[in-house]
C-alpha cells in the first residue's frame, strides 16, 4: 500500500486545487435520477482511459508495451456503428467489435511472443495500419447513429450511475479476479522480470503474453465502443488519438516499472484519475488553450518527480550524500597489535 | 608484531536494515601491503562491511579512517576517488563494449571534448600490462571469457590510484590457472603496497595468499587473526560457530542399482555437446566432472530440454520420451537448478515464496492458483528445512545472501518430489555451512530414491557424493567411472588429461 501513498497525494492535492478554483467542485447531486457532479463527471469521462490503462498495465508488467490501443479504439468503435447503420442490432455489434479487437491484440501478442518482434514495433505496425484499418471499415465518412441501445454504453445511466463507471468496475473486479484471485498475476510479473528464468521454471510464456495482448485489445475495444457511444458517431480518425501515450502514462504513474515485474491494478486507476482530473482542472482554472498540453506536461512531470525516491531524497533530506567528514577525532590512531 | 599504521580503520561499524541486525560492532584493519581475508558464512555480514565501506549503504555507527582521517563516502564514486575500488563477485561489466571502453569508462581520455580512441586503447593496454595480460582492448569483452572478464574488472579498479583493493569472491567461477595468474597479480600489486581484501570461500585459497584475516559471525566480530597461526580447523570452527563434524564419503555402495531411470543415448546438440549415453538409476548419485567449459552444463541442460537437442533418445523407465522444453522435462518430473541463480533462476521482483512456489505453480497453469495456506504450509516447511534465513517468506528474494537465494532455487524443485534432480554448481559461492547443508540434502534424497545428477568444480565434493563420475573434456563424455576406494581426485584429473584413452 505504501507505494500507491504519492500517486494518492498527488491526486488529492489536484481535486483540492480544483476545489479552490471552483467552490462546488465536491458537490454530487441526485438529479433527473442520476448523479451529477464534477467528480462524477471525472469517472465517466475518464472510464475508457481507466479501461486502456488496465489492459496496458498487464502487458507492461509482462515487459512490454502496446502502441496498437488507440487504432483499436477507433476500429472497435468504427465496427459497431457500421453494423449498428446496416440495422444488424446492437448485440451483434457490440459483440463483433469487440471479437475483432481481441483478434487485433492476439495478433500482436503473436508477433512479440511467437515471432519474436519488440513489443514496441509490432504493436507499431497495428497503430499505424489500424487507423487505416478504421477508416476503411468508416469509408473515411463519420458514421452517425442513433440508437439508444448503443447510447447506454457510453452515455446512459444505470440505477443512478453512469453505465461506463459501472462497466469499468467490472473490468476492474474481473483483472483483478484473474491475477489475484488466479495465478496469472505471478506468473505475468515473473515472465516480465525474468523471461529465461521463467521458462526455465516451466512457465508456458507464449500463452501468457498472447492472453494478454488480446486483453488489453478487448479493454481498448471496450474504451472504443463507450466514446463512439458517448458522441454517437465513430471517427476513424481522431477516435482514441494518443490514448495509448495517456494510458502508458497512467501506468507509470501507478507506479508499475517499464521494465516489466510487478505491477499495480490500483495504482494504474489512480494514474489514470490523475490524468483525466488534470484535464479537468485544465477547464475549470481556465488555463489559456493555447498552453493547455505544456501546462499539463508541466504537472505530470511533477507527479512523476514527486513519486521519485531519489528525487525526493535529493530535494527534501539531502540523504545518501551524507556530511563531509568531520574533523573530530583527530587524535593519532593507536597502534595496536 | 610491530604493525605499521593501518591504511583503513574501521571501528565499531553498525549497520541495521529493517527487522535484521546486520553489522554489530564491527573492527577491520588493513595494513598496506597485504592481504587481508574477510571470512564468514552467508549472511555473516561481509559483503554488508563491504557495502559501508565503499559508500553503497550509510554508516548507522562506528567511523571509518583511512590514512588516519576519519571519512563517509556518499557513494561508491566517492569511495573510489579515496582509493578504495571494488571488483564485485558478480562480473558487473558491458560485455558489448570493447575491453577497452569498459577499463576507462566514465574516464575515457579526452581531447576538444572527444574521446581520444588511441590514448585510451593505449591506456588500457598499459593497465592489462600491469597485470601480465595481453589482449586485444578493442575486441568486445563478451569474446573473453569470464577468469579474462574479471581481470578487466581488476584493471578498471586499478585505474585509479588505489589505496585499498576490494575482491569480493573474484575467484569463484576462475580454474586453477586463471587463479594462479589472479594470485600472481595480487602478490605484485601488494609489494606495490596495496592492501587487499579478499573474500572467498576457498579455504585453500586464503591460506596461499592472505597475511591476515578479519572473521565475522552473525553479523559481529569474531576477531583477526594472522593466516600463519589459525589452522583449517581452528577457522573453520569460528566461522561456523560449532565443530564441523568429519564429512566424508557420503553415498552408500558403488554400482548396486537395479532400475535404470533416465537412459539417454546418443545425446547431442552440435557446437554444444557430442553425442553422449549415460544412464541414472533411481536413488543414484552421477557426478559430472570437467573443466569449466568442458560440457557439463549442456549436458544438464539437454537432460532438462532447456536446450533443444540435435539427435539421440531418452527414456525414462524404459520408456522413450520426448524433452524438446523444460515443461516436458518437469511433467516426467525431472528438476534442474540452473548455475547462473540470477539470470536463469530467480525472479528477484518477486518474494521468497512467489520464487519458491513458481514451478508448481507453472505446471498447474495460472487459472488452477495453489491455495495459500496451502502455499504457506508448503513454503513453511522448506524455508524451516533448509533454514532459509532470515525466515520470512515475504521479502523480496533479492535481499536474501547467495546461499539462502540458492536454497530458495532447491525449495522450488524440492515441491514437485522430482525423481530426477539436477544440481548445476550448487554450492558455488556459498558458504561451508550452507554447503554442507546441501550436500547432506542431496545424500538425503538419493537414500530416498530420487536420483540426482550432480555438476561441481570442486572434484572433493563430486567425490564425496556421487556414486559414479561421468567425465567431460572438451566437450564429449569421455567416461563414467563408479566411485569405489580406488576412485581419486588424482585418478579423475589424469582421465581428464589423457581424455579417457588409459
Amino acid at each position: 500500500m505504501r507505494r500507491l501513498l504519492w500517486p494518492i497525494l498527488a491526486l488529492a492535492l489536484l481535486l483540492l486545487v480544483n476545489l479552490i478554483f471552483t467552490p462546488g467542485f465536491f458537490s454530487i447531486q441526485l438529479r433527473e435520477g442520476h448523479l451529477y457532479g464534477s467528480l462524477i463527471d471525472i469517472l465517466r469521462f475518464g472510464a475508457p482511459l481507466i479501461l486502456v490503462s488496465l489492459g496496458m498495465t498487464l502487458v507492461i508488467a509482462t515487459g512490454g508495451i502496446d502502441l496498437s490501443v488507440g487504432s483499436i479504439v477507433a476500429i472497435a468503435g468504427a465496427l459497431a456503428c457500421l453494423l449498428i447503420d446496416q440495422e444488424q442490432g446492437v448485440l451483434v455489434a457490440v459483440v463483433l467489435a469487440l471479437g475483432l479487437s481481441m483478434l487485433l491484440g492476439a495478433w500482436n501478442g503473436f508477433l512479440v511472443a511467437a515471432v519474436g518482434i519488440q513489443p514496441i514495433i509490432a504493436t507499431l505496425i497495428l497503430m499505424v495500419a489500424g487507423r487505416g484499418l478504421a477508416q476503411l471499415i468508416t469509408g473515411g465518412q463519420i458514421i452517425t447513429v442513433n440508437e439508444p441501445g448503443y447510447k447506454l454504453i457510453g452515455g446512459g445511466y444505470l440505477l443512478t450511475v453512469p453505465f461506463g463507471v459501472l462497466i469499468v468496475l467490472a473490468v476492474l473486479a474481473i483483472t483483478a479476479f484473474l491475477t489475484r484471485r488466479l495465478a496469472l498475476g505471478v506468473l505475468i510479473e515473473s515472465v516480465g522480470g525474468n523471461a529465461e528464468a521463467s521458462r526455465l521454471a516451466g512457465i508456458r510464456s507464449r500463452g501468457i503474453i498472447i492472453m494478454v495482448y488480446a486483453f488489453a485489445a478487448l479493454c481498448a475495444g471496450v474504451a472504443g465502443l463507450m466514446i463512439s457511444s458517448n458522441v454517437s458517431s465513430a471517427d476513424g480518425n481522431n477516435a482514441g488519438l494518443w490514448i495509448e501515450l495517456d494510458a502508458i502514462l497512467a501506468v507509470v504513474i501507478g507506479g508499475t516499472s517499464l521494465a516489466g515485474g510487478r505491477f499495480s491494478l490500483g495504482g494504474t486507476v489512480i494514474g489514470a484519475l490523475i490524468i483525466q482530473t488534470l484535464t479537468t482542472t485544465i477547464y475549470s482554472v481556465g488555463v489559456p488553450p493555447e498552453t493547455t498540453l505544456l501546462f499539463k506536461a508541466l504537472v505530470v512531470t511533477a507527479v512523476c518527480l514527486i513519486q521519485s525516491q531519489a528525487f525526493r531524497d535529493k530535494v527534501f533530506h539531502r540523504r545518501g550524500r551524507p556530511a563531509p567528514p568531520r574533523p573530530v577525532a583527530e587524535e593519532k590512531v593507536r597502534v595496536s597489535t | 608484531m610491530d604493525a605499521p599504521a593501518p591504511v583503513l580503520r574501521m571501528s565499531g561499524i553498525g549497520k541495521q536494515f529493517p527487522g535484521v541486525r546486520a553489522l554489530d560492532r564491527v573492527d577491520l584493519r588493513l595494513l598496506p601491503g597485504e592481504v587481508h581475508a574477510l571470512m564468514g558464512e552467508n549472511g555473516a555480514g561481509k559483503s554488508t562491511l563491504i557495502k559501508v565501506l565503499t559508500g553503497v549503504h550509510s554508516v548507522d555507527e562506528g567511523a571509518i579512517e583511512l590514512d588516519g582521517r576519519p571519512v563517509a563516502f556518499g557513494s561508491p564514486l566517492e569511495a573510489r576517488q579515496a582509493g578504495i575500488s571494488t571488483v564485485y563477485q558478480e562480473v558487473n561489466l558491458c560485455t558489448n563494449l570493447s575491453v577497452a571502453e569498459n577499463i576507462l569508462i566514465g574516464r575515457e581520455p579526452r581531447r576538444f571534448g572527444r574521446i581520444d580512441w588511441k590514448r585510451m586503447r593505449a591506456r588500457a593496454r598499459d593497465l592489462l600490462a600491469r597485470l601480465e595480460l595481453d589482449l586485444d582492448v578493442s575486441a568486445p569483452l563478451s569474446s573473453y571469457s569470464l577468469a579474462i572478464q574479471q581481470m578487466v574488472a581488476i584493471a578498471r579498479a586499478l585505474d585509479v590510484e588505489a589505496r585499498v583493493l576490494i575482491l569480493d569472491e573474484p575467484t569463484s567461477s576462475l580454474d586453477a590457472d586463471e587463479v594462479g595468474q589472479l594470485f600472481r597479480v595480487m602478490r605484485r600489486l601488494k609489494d606495490e603496497g596495496i592492501a587487499i581484501l579478499f573474500v572467498t570461500h576457498f579455504l585453500d585459497q586464503v591460506y596461499e595468499i592472505t597475511d591476515r584475516m578479519t572473521i565475522l559471525r552473525n553479523g559481529r566480530l569474531v576477531g583477526e587473526y594472522l593466516t600463519s597461526e589459525l589452522s583449517q580447523v581452528e577457522l573453520v570452527a569460528k566461522m561456523i560457530g560449532q565443530e564441523l563434524e568429519a564429512l566424508d564419503k557420503l553415498h552408500g555402495e558403488a554400482g548396486s542399482f537395479a532400475e535404470p531411470l533416465v537412459e539417454a543415448r546418443g545425446l547431442g546438440r552440435p557446437g554444444a555437446i557430442d553425442p553422449f549415453t549415460l544412464t541414472i538409476h533411481e536413488g543414484q548419485v552421477v557426478g559430472l566432472a570437467g573443466l569449466l567449459g568442458s560440457g557439463r552444463t549442456e549436458v544438464a541442460r539437454l537432460l532438462f530440454g532447456a536446450d533443444h537437442a540435435g539427435g539421440g533418445q531418452v527414456a525414462i523407465k524404459g520408456e522413450p520420451v520426448s524433452l524438446r522444453t523444460p515443461r516436458a522435462a518437469m511433467n516426467h518430473k525431472i528438476a534442474f537448478c540452473s548455475e547462473n541463480r540470477k539470470r536463469d533462476g530467480l525472479i528477484e521482483d518477486l518474494t521468497v515464496r512467489e520464487n519458491i512456489i513458481l514451478a508448481l505453480q507453472a505446471t498447474r497453469g495460472w487459472a488452477r492458483p495453489v491455495p495459500r495456506e496451502q502455499q504457506d504450509e508448503l513454503v513453511g516447511k522448506y524455508v524451516k528445512a533448509l533454514r532459509i534465513s532470515p525466515p520470512d517468506p515475504e521479502i523480496p528474494v533479492r535481499n536474501l545472501s547467495g546461499g539462502n537465494q540458492q536454497k530458495v532455487l532447491l525449495a522450488r524443485w524440492l515441491i514437485l518430489e522430482p525423481r530426477l534432480l539436477i544440481l548445476d554448481e550448487p554450492t558455488r559461492g556459498i558458504d561451508v555451512g550452507a554447503k554442507t547443508e546441501i550436500q547432506r540434502l542431496v545424500a538425503e534424497l538419493s537414500g530416498g530414491g530420487v536420483a540426482v545428477l550432480f555438476i561441481s568444480a570442486e572434484l572433493e565434493e563430486v567425490l564425496r557424493l556421487s556414486h559414479k563420475v561421468a567425465v567431460l573434456r572438451d566437450r564429449r563424455l569421455i567416461a563414467e567411472l563408479p566411485n569405489d576406494d580406488d576412485l581419486t581426485k588424482d585418478v579423475i584429473m589424469e582421465t581428464i588429461a589423457s581424455g579417457g584413452r588409459t
